[in-house]
């Protein structure tokens, strides 16, 4: 009975306490308490997986227990287990096969017959098993063809639960790897499901079908008919399933009758999860197969109203997104947005129709951008159309804001407005403090001319321009940033402002929520601030160029974006960005109080840009550096990193990339070239000297090499410059050794062509020795290429460096490597690879910096490689490697009263005591072996307690309190972080044990 | 997995209710009249699973008494639904011939019973003997 609630409630602080006594009883006698043993330990799983990790050996004893039962319990913890890493139990997926065979075989007793099926639930969840372990691995699925093939044809009584083991027999055969003559019989199965009467049936089926289709559309043809039927059924339920199956069938020529009958469907149900994940459905589809532009609008304002204020603000984000970045076409572009404008004047012309505010948003957001395409229709109307809105009670004041935004676009079209002064007047006198404070900028504004026709230019250059979506963007930014060059005792609201422009084009939607409320704008303030530095700086850098000045603030917009998830990466991006100009100056602590100021000075340099105020931003210049000291080799890093993550983000065609990496490599250039820092000077001269002089150094013609390819910008080498760069920031004394050190690896690709692959690793390895680093492991091969992989410990961060052999006498042609994401990992540059051509017999090379999200003890990281040889189709090649926490962990080298001080500063603390084989129960001992092993450093000894410290990177303390007596080992954790301690005991646990 | 498992009867009380995962008080009173009143107006030509909200029902019906079973979607709806089927056959052999009476007057034991066969939302035991069998031993302990 005790066991029953321990499996049903239980705290998780108490497993250590309970669990010897739930071992013991694994071994009892009577098969039901050895049962309910299993499932405590199934529960203490759920809740605590870490805590039960010890014992994974007498899980797979209860797997192998006499009675089926006890049998059936622990099927559930593999379950579990297996869903979370498939490839570490792929040993067990013989044993799980032999355990189907019995069961189906019925070799079970009697009493485990359900209407003389036996043990139904059982073989269902086995399948379940077989189908996790067999996914997209042609080995395992191998072993379970057989037994797959006979619960097939076991399964053919007809009762409902033979269907239940029917429909997961067919999901798992198409979950494993395929085979065709079970796809066929599969196929042939589910047929039968749908064209059943019974409508239980036919909802199973319909669900099989769905799965099925994604491999075989052929199969959908065969019940086309059925398929329309259950279209128009009068139960719901079938027609959403039916839907789901439409829209994973869905094609560009099919898109329109499908999106048809779903937005039919979306006017129908009032339930709002279905509402939510149907329009982002169909906003998928349109996007992905839209025929044409008008089709696609209408669509989309289909969508807009019946989504309207439930739907993801993804969806409209992204449908902005499009209209601005448009596609490669340019009149194509001008077609769609001048359609878009049409379509929402003449939907703003009936009147009181009622639309979502979202909906609102997106028009005012569009006629804002691109009523200037249309031909007839004059700014006036379309402002008198917004003022009708900007009037109507029902509209939210954040829509209000962004009508006013738009309304402001506007301005400059139709000079001295009526509406305009309409507004103008009627919300000067706004409650909403807001509309007031919007209002007096378009009065100032219109005040100014001079700055009116300024804000003109710069608009129209920039619609004119419309290639991307950083280019209108960026027009409504310098439409702020004129707007407060006429009032820039505002400071505050000026920022808001910004954050709102932003809003549209870069889904900062949340944010541009928060400017309502004081408190969160001001937080945001704080936040935003060093990016706002880089900003200025960056404006005075380019006085001179204006040319580049669109390119340069367009970077900009890219780290802002990155600000609100990625931290710090923005602020060390500012320190690149004033480096160039910076003299080392010792770091200022009243920066931060400066920043306000330097807000409002940026944005006046902005918005003046063109006139006459150069003085006041040699004094901005002055102010702004002053504030600042240079810590170059980190920030650095961390600016090609915010390139490159934008780059991921917007990734769009080949050649805009490389379009944007050139650029990025000419702000590069730009800012090395005048600077007047001296240690930078030196470096750039030592690194030329070295790439002329010294030729006869093998490393240093690569590291030349490396250089031009860098500046050919590929998209690969964003790294490497990465590291060039770094080095190039060392100090000049340390310069060359790094230097070669660093550059050497990069240029790997260049170097293979000639080398051998072991050559090539040796000498990898060689240079690399700087850094800790794991042997080359090989992780998959066939008849024609090899895959290997190496770990490289640096001290911020875990590199892998995968290496693709091309073993055969042809060339490889449009090789492509990809990592797939886990939640675990963060990948810190594109995780995925192409080259266009491996020459026969070469070795090519690539690295990733891998960052941990989450603390685990052990994970696999999977990916595959793509090659393509001659004619030949695509070959796909899989491929894990399994990481572990110690991966992360690295020593922290702090003294005793900083670990004092931070032991105290840690919350979460974990106790664990350790026996120790009595030979080696000394301190000493155990300090070496956890030294050596997991990496910790030794911070103090005092008596027979020691002290350690490490951290998981990036940068997460751990403590470690260690005191031996008695062959007992007591070990003591201590971090800030919840996890991270019982999975480091573990760790200790383990190679404790083992020494 | 087995979100809750409810049995309701047609007038709209609830007669068992067990969750397998933390919903408020006040929230599962509003959720099992609405869970009711959706499987009420269906139609026995109807499919015996509905969407509802971010999961799915199972229902089926004995007489005036409906059980219903919230999954996620990694459960297979069949199953479940035959899973009820078979929780109503052990109930029945163990009161011999089950009603609705025996339910409200033997919570404990219906009680008893579910968490042998459904434990954190796993469906653990379907073997009818062994499903009673602590039940049987607890009864003979409460006789002497």
């Amino acid at each position: 009975m005790a066991l029953t609630i321990v499996s049903q409630i239980f705290p998780r602080e108490m497993i250590p306490a309970v669990l010897p006594l739930i071992e013991e009883k694994l071994q009892h006698s009577k098969e039901i308490i050895r049962r309910k043993a299993v499932q405590a330990l199934y529960k203490f799983h759920l809740i605590a997986p870490n805590q039960v990790q010890h014992i994974h050996v007498k899980f797979r004893k209860a797997l192998c227990d006499r009675d089926v039962g006890v049998m059936a319990a622990s099927l559930h913890i593999y379950l579990r287990m297996i869903k979370e890493n498939p490839s570490a139990y792929k040993d067990l997926t013989g044993s799980f096969v032999t355990i189907l065979k019995q069961v189906v075989g019925g070799k079970l007793p009697v009493d485990f017959n359900y209407h003389s099926v036996p043990a139904p639930w059982l073989q269902i969840q086995l399948l379940r098993i077989l189908g996790l372990l067999g996914k997209d691995d042609p080995r395992t699925s191998e072993l379970t063809y057989d037994v797959l093939d006979e619960s097939l044809r076991r399964a053919e009584l007809s009762h409902n639960i033979t269907y239940a083991i029917l429909f997961e027999c067919v999901h798992t055969i198409y979950t494993i790897y395929p085979k065709p003559e079970l796809l066929e019989k599969a196929a042939r199965c589910i047929g039968k499901f749908v064209l059943s009467p019974k409508i239980n049936l036919k909802y199973l089926g319909l669900k099989a079908l769905t799965y099925v289709i994604q491999q075989d559309p052929n199969l959908a043809l065969q019940h086309q008919m059925t398929i329309i039927e259950c279209l128009d059924h009068p139960d719901p339920i079938i027609k959403r399933e039916t839907l789901e199956l439409l829209y994973r069938i869905t094609n560009a020529q099919n898109v329109s009758v499908i999106v048809q009958k779903m937005l039919e469907y979306l006017q129908q149900s009032k339930e709002e999860y279905i509402i939510i994940s149907l329009v982002g459905k169909i906003a998928e589809l349109a996007e992905k197969y839209a025929p044409d532009n008008e089709w696609f609008i209408q669509t989309m304002n289909a969508v807009f109203s019946v989504g309207g204020d439930v739907m993801h603000p993804d969806i409209p984000n992204n449908f902005l997104r499009l209209l601005a970045e448009g596609f490669d076409d340019e009149n194509e572009d001008k077609q769609l947005r001048l359609y878009a404008v049409q379509s929402y004047l003449s939907l703003l012309e009936i009147e009181n129709a009622f639309y979502p505010q979202r909906f609102l948003q997106v028009m005012s957001w569009v006629l804002g951008e691109y009523s200037y395409l249309l031909d007839k229709g004059t700014p006036e109307m379309v402002l008198t159309k917004l003022y009708r809105l900007l009037m109507n009670k029902s509209t939210t004041s954040e829509t209000k804001t962004w009508i006013m935004a738009a309304v402001t676009k506007l301005t400059p079209q139709a000079l001295s407005s009526k509406t305009v002064e309409k507004i103008i007047q009627e919300f000067s006198v706004s409650l909403d403090t807001c509309m007031r404070q919007h209002a007096f900028e378009l009065k100032h504004l219109q005040e100014n001319v001079e700055l009116m026709k300024n804000l003109f230019l710069v608009d129209k250059s920039c619609e004119d321009l419309v290639v991307d979506a950083s280019l209108s963007f960026l027009d409504g930014f310098v439409a702020e940033g004129l707007d407060q060059g006429a009032a820039p005792y505002k400071p505050h609201h000026q920022r808001q402002e910004e954050k709102l422009s932003q809003g549209k084009v870069l889904n900062f939607e949340p944010y541009g929520l928060s400017f309502s409320s004081n408190m969160s704008s001001s937080g945001y303030t704080g936040r935003q601030s060093p990016a706002g530095i880089s900003l200025s700086s960056d404006v005075s850098g380019n006085s001179a160029e204006t040319g580049q000045k669109e390119t340069n603030s367009l970077k900009l917009e890219g780290v802002k974006k990155l600000w609100g998830k990625e931290g710090y990466l923005p602020k060390k991006e500012n320190k690149a960005k004033n480096n160039p100009e910076l003299q080392p100056v010792p770091q200022d602590s009243t920066l931060m109080e400066n920043v306000d100021q330097m807000m409002i000075k940026k944005e006046q340099s902005q918005a003046l840009h063109h006139s006459e105020e150069e003085a006041e931003k040699q004094r901005l210049a002055s102010t702004l550096f002053v504030g600042l000291g240079s810590e170059s080799a980190v920030s650095l890093l961390g600016k090609t990193d915010t390139v490159s993550h934008k780059f991921r983000r917007k990734s769009k065609v080949n050649d805009t990339k490389n379009r944007k990496v050139t650029s990025a490599h000419n702000i590069n250039c730009s800012s090395f070239s005048p600077l007047s820092n001296a240690p930078y000077e030196d470096n750039n001269h030592l690194n030329n000297f070295q790439d002329k002089g010294d030729t006869g150094l093998k490393k240093c013609s690569l590291g030349s090499e490396f250089l031009e390819s860098s500046l050919k910008s590929d998209s690969l080498t964003e790294l490497d410059l990465v590291e060039n760069l770094s080095v190039c920031n060392l100090s000049p004394s340390s310069l060359f050794e790094d230097n070669s050190m660093e550059i050497f690896h990069p240029p790997q690709p260049t170097l293979s062509s000639s080398a051998t692959e072991i050559s090539l690793t040796s000498s990898l390895l060689e240079e690399l020795n700087e850094h800790v680093h794991s042997d080359l492991v090989e992780l998959c091969n066939n008849e024609m290429i090899t895959v290997s992989s190496c770990k490289i410990w640096k001290d911020d961060s875990l590199l892998l460096v995968w290496m693709v052999a091309n073993k055969s006498n042809l060339e490889l042609k449009s090789m492509n490597l990809e990592i797939t994401s886990t939640e675990n990992f963060k990948i810190l540059e594109h995780p995925g690879f192409s080259f266009p051509v491996i020459e026969a017999e070469s070795t090519t090379s690539i690295q990733h910096c891998v960052q941990m999200e989450k603390p685990f003890t052990e994970e696999g990281l999977s990916g595959y490689v793509k090659y393509q040889m001659e004619e030949d189709p695509c070959i796909q090649l899989e491929f894990s490697l399994t990481i572990s926490l110690l991966d992360f962990i690295r020593p922290m080298k702090i003294c005793t009263e900083d670990f004092g001080k931070l032991w105290l500063s840690s919350g979460n603390d974990v106790k664990q005591n350790v026996k120790m084989p009595d030979s080696q129960a000394n301190l000493p001992f155990a300090l070496k072996t956890l030294q050596q092993k997991l990496r910790l450093h030794i911070v103090d000894i005092i008596g027979n307690e020691g002290i350690l410290a490490c951290q998981l990177l990036p940068s997460i303390p751990c403590l470690l309190h260690l005191r031996a007596y008695a062959g007992i080992v007591a070990l003591w954790f201590r971090s800030s972080c919840s996890t991270l301690p019982d999975y480091l005991l573990y760790q200790c646990q383990k190679v404790l044990e083992e020494s | 997995m087995i979100k809750f498992f409810l049995m309701v009867n047609k007038q709209g009380q609830t007669r068992l209710s067990r969750y397998y995962e933390h919903v408020e008080i006040n929230k599962r009173t509003i959720l099992e009249a609405d869970v009711i009143k959706t499987c009420l107006t269906r139609s026995k030509e109807q499919c015996s699973f509905i969407e509802y909200k971010d999961f799915k029902l199972i229902y089926r019906q004995y007489a005036a008494l409906f059980i219903v079973v919230g999954i996620n979607d990694t459960e297979n709806e069949m199953a479940v639904y035959e899973f009820i089927h078979n929780f109503v056959e052990v109930l029945d052999m163990y009161f011999s011939r089950v009603s609705e009476l025996d339910i409200m007057f033997n919570l404990d034991k219906v009680h008893i019973i579910l968490d042998e066969m459904v434990l954190n939302g796993c469906i653990v035991e379907t073997n009818k003997a062994r499903i009673l069998a602590p039940l049987l031993i607890l009864d003979k302990m409460a006789e002497s």
